[in-house]
């Protein structure tokens, strides 16, 4: 277990390098970053010297081994866009990305496993395919095509929710939340389902087809033919032998909800790491795109990670397998 | 465990319940809320010269002088000013006024400021090519000397906003942060202390600015609010969307496709007006051959009959009824106007059809035409990529296949710019957009746009197709220390002139300012984007 472990953690690192060394090979393409740090009237000779200053001149391997270097020490240098540390820019949004991306997985979650319950159980029932119905929508339509037109509903036409922002934030030390006021609770609504929606009908689809299935077996028939109640049949002997997959799939797509944030977050203007890192593009703030990346790397390994740890505690026969090979 | 609980929720319903209350304390008093899709990138007014932020920082700090809705220069900080010799100019200090932090602002304020704005890891030092000194004399005076007789110093000095040396030199913010030092304290970045009709009250960097209303400011408020709320909503259609359900009361950059369904909204309106960038074309005429093109052996833009051909097939005006919708103003000048040195007796465009540029094209020896690229921005100018298509086709006509390579602003000003050793950019036809923002005047687009460019002088520095003609150098030259006006506008025309005969390049139009807002707010639109918020009002 603990040989697993250290060896997961060392491939960590050689992900996260490989993610760094693409990351910045890439951005040979997007452009020269000193047009977005000066003025258009800047003189030629003004530029070359501050690109001469921040080692763009520098070849490849260099400006890489450069950004290694500092980065294992913690430094990630100064955002070219706003000329502050790149870390105190990344924590400052880290909380907004973390508090959407969770809500909108506990609403994919628990709505997703109860209406995936409610089809599989009455897969006749007319409410069970409209269901269907419009979680063939969540999956088909784009993100911010849906994320517009919650906007136009619910911002513009009916007035009740923000169509933009996080609302009041209330600040516990360095952590800007928005749970504790009815403006940030509000204008969590409408992106958290947005960025949930996808996922949402993912689940809905999983359990209801895992649902169908087990609801065939035999030990079913026979906990029927026992006489115990719907109840725990549905729910203790049913829904639990679906929920391996599901957490398979939930704690994949955990990180799937991080990376796609980025869509949700520019359409709602909300202030998180996706938004951030789409402005970094934009102006070419190599030194807070590249910390991103590695960041969001770090996320992706740690995620799967859990997951492969979470398989060892769910399903004992991975367990006996393993250490009977020792390991594989 | 339950008992925990309870308290957790009392405490967030307390938390929820106090913020609700600060929400209304905070509401009391006019409050405007606007949005634009970029943020101010720094509160430290020497950080960028960027016409956003020298707008939203106008509102915080203010210079020796200042523009008028008109764009005519007032006093501000300077109360008058005099030359005393050709190359001295005297500022008298305007007294009474006081920082936000309370301070008096004094000449060693304004020494400071020059001495930091035009030094270091200042984005505005190109603003003071010609300072010399700036020292004071009393408390009331200060004294600015320039190497040469600089007749625009004034002008120049409108966009250099005054700190306080006291605050700065408490906070460690004397020097503009400097991206190659990390370590070095950078205060200004997020904070700012100036003289002017509204004070910083909070920031959060791309998400929201909150200033509110000076009330110690030596001048009179025009408008009547109390708090501007500054959200930063980069989506277009967001934007858009924040505006019409009433969230925001004004937006900045209003996307094209929404002006339309902005102004029928019978809850918002849509300001336009002249803007005084230019946008134009230009070509390569120094290299014996050009980059990007089938024509090999010789530069047929070297032709006067060639670029009279380009600027006959191409028509501002067809590209304003369609693809601008109507919001631009076509012009044949490089100079907007609005600016200094805009004449519009000479703003006529040279009549022509496709069958003279035909024509044209067939003497110069290209009765086929030929093939040449073109490089265009696709996120810097207002339509500039649909321009550029439109560009492609009215071309089209006379037999001039144009190769278009449109791309993001980052990669293509890195093509196109001349080289820091002078070199010439790498392109052949291109389209660029200038506003004399530095000084509101022509000068400033001779120099840096059509005169010959020069390593040695750094003149020229932004004409990347080398543009040159000896006697609009010599004029140029002259005009940068003429003092006298009369004659310096006579050489400024004469210059103009010259290059429009030459047709050094094809000047397009003016691109509107566009501005929305909800119906019961009045703004005060300035030709230059500049977007005062001391003039807001809502009713």
């Amino acid at each position: 277990m603990l040989a697993f472990i250290i060896r997961r953690i060392l491939q960590a690192v050689v992900v996260m390098l490989a993610v760094a060394l693409i990351a910045f090979s890439l951005f040979n393409f997007v452009g020269d970053p000193i047009n977005s740090l000066v003025g258009v009237d800047t003189p030629l000779d003004e530029r070359e010297r501050l690109r001469e200053q921040l080692g763009l001149n520098d070849a490849f391997p260099i400006q890489f081994a450069r950004f290694v270097y500092n980065g294992v020490q913690g430094d990630f240098g100064l955002s070219y866009r706003m000329s502050e540390p790149v870390m105190d820019v990344i924590a400052s949004r880290l909380p907004a990305t973390v508090e959407l991306s969770f809500v909108a997985a506990v609403i994919a979650l628990v709505l997703g496993v109860a209406l995936g319950v409610f089809t599989g159980l009455y897969p006749r029932s007319p409410l069970s395919r409209v269901f269907l119905t419009v979680s063939l929508i969540g999956v088909s339509l784009p993100t911010f095509l849906i994320g517009i037109l919650l906007i136009l509903v619910f911002a513009v036409w009916l007035g009740v929710l923000p169509s933009f922002g996080r609302g009041e934030v209330v600040e516990l030390g360095w952590w800007r939340t928005g749970f504790l006021t009815s403006s940030g609770l509000a204008a969590m609504i409408l992106p958290a389902i947005t960025l949930g929606l996808f996922q949402l009908t993912l689940i809905m689809r999983l359990v209801r087809s895992e649902m169908l299935e087990v609801m065939r077996t035999d030990y079913i028939k026979f906990a029927r033919a026992r006489g115990l109640t719907d109840r725990a049949i549905n729910f203790g002997h049913a829904l639990k032998n679906t929920l391996v997959p599901v957490i398979t799939i939930t704690g994949l797509q955990l990180g799937a909800i991080i990376a796609f944030a980025i869509i949700t977050e520019t359409v709602f203007s909300w202030p998180g790491l996706g938004q951030l890192f789409i402005q970094s593009v934009q102006s070419v703030d190599i030194p807070v795109m590249a910390t991103y990346l590695v960041l969001i790397a770090l996320f992706f390994v740690v995620i799967n990670l859990a997951v492969d740890l979470l398989y060892y505690a769910v399903d004992p026969r991975l367990r006996l397998d393993t250490m009977g090979k020792g390991g594989h | 465990m339950k008992i925990g609980f309870r308290t957790l929720i009392l405490a967030a319903g307390a938390l929820a319940l106090s913020s609700a209350a600060s929400g209304t304390a905070f509401a009391q008093g006019k409050v405007f809320k606007w949005a634009n899709d970029g943020d101010v990138n720094s509160m430290d007014p020497y950080a960028r010269n960027e016409t956003f932020l020298l707008s939203f920082l106008g509102n915080v700090y203010e210079g020796l002088v200042r523009r008028s809705p008109a764009l005519a220069l007032e006093p501000a900080l300077a109360s008058s000013w005099k030359l005393t010799s050709p190359t001295t100019w005297e500022f008298k200090l305007r007294q009474g006024v006081k920082f936000h932090d309370g301070t008096p602002f004094v000449a060693d304020d304004v020494v400071f400021s020059i001495t930091r704005a035009s030094t270091g890891a200042s984005n505005m030092k190109g603003y003071f090519p010609s300072l010399k000194e700036i020292r004071k004399v009393d408390e009331q005076t200060v004294v600015l000397e320039t190497k040469y007789p600089d007749p625009l110093m004034v002008d120049k000095l409108a966009q250099i906003f005054i700190m306080s040396k006291a605050w700065a030199e408490k906070n460690g913010a004397v020097n503009v942060a400097d991206l190659t030092k990390p370590d070095e304290s950078n205060f200004a970045t997020r904070n700012a202390n100036g003289t002017g009709p509204f004070k910083l009250q909070s920031r959060e960097p791309d998400v929201k600015t909150v200033l509110v209303k000076n009330t110690d400011w030596w001048d009179k408020h025009k408008g009547n609010i109390d708090v501007a709320e500054f959200n930063r909503i980069a989506n277009a259609a967001t934007r858009t969307a924040a505006l019409r359900s009433g969230e925001v009361h004004f937006v900045y950059t209003v996307p094209p496709q929404d002006e339309d369904a902005l102004s029928k909204d019978p809850n918002t309106k849509v300001v336009a007006g002249r803007e005084t960038r230019v946008v134009y074309l230009g070509f390569d005429q120094e290299r014996p051959e050009l980059l990007k093109s089938n024509v090999k052996g010789k530069n047929p833009f070297k032709d006067l009959r060639v670029r009279k051909a380009f600027m006959y097939a191409i028509d501002p005006a067809a590209m304003q009824r369609t693809i601008m919708r109507g919001q631009s103003f076509p012009t044949a000048l490089m100079v907007g106007q609005g600016i200094n040195g805009y004449f519009k007796d000479i703003d006529v465009r040279p009549k022509g059809d496709v069958a003279a540029a035909k024509k044209l094209l067939a003497d110069a020896g290209y009765p086929d035409g030929f093939e040449v690229g073109m490089d265009c921005p696709n996120d810097r100018y207002v339509q500039d990529e649909a321009i550029c298509k439109a560009v492609v086709s009215m071309l089209a006509r006379i037999g001039i296949k144009v190769n278009l390579n449109a791309q993001t602003r980052a990669k293509y000003f890195a093509e196109i710019l001349r080289k820091p050793d002078f070199s010439p950019g790498n392109t052949s036809f291109f389209m660029l957009g200038w506003s004399p923002a530095s000084t509101y005047d022509a000068h400033n687009v001779l120099e840096q746009l059509i005169q010959t460019p020069n390593a040695a002088t750094k003149k020229g520095g932004f004409n990347p197709g080398g543009y040159s003609n000896k006697k609009v150098d010599e004029l140029a030259d002259k005009i940068e220390q003429e003092t006298d006006k009369a004659k310096r506008d006579a050489m400024l025309k004469e210059a103009q002139k010259i290059h429009l005969d030459e047709v050094g390049h094809i000047p397009l139009h003016q691109q509107a300012v566009v501005w929305a807002m909800r119906k019961n707010v009045d703004v005060v639109q300035r030709a230059d984007n500049v977007f005062p918020l001391s003039f807001v009002t809502i009713k």
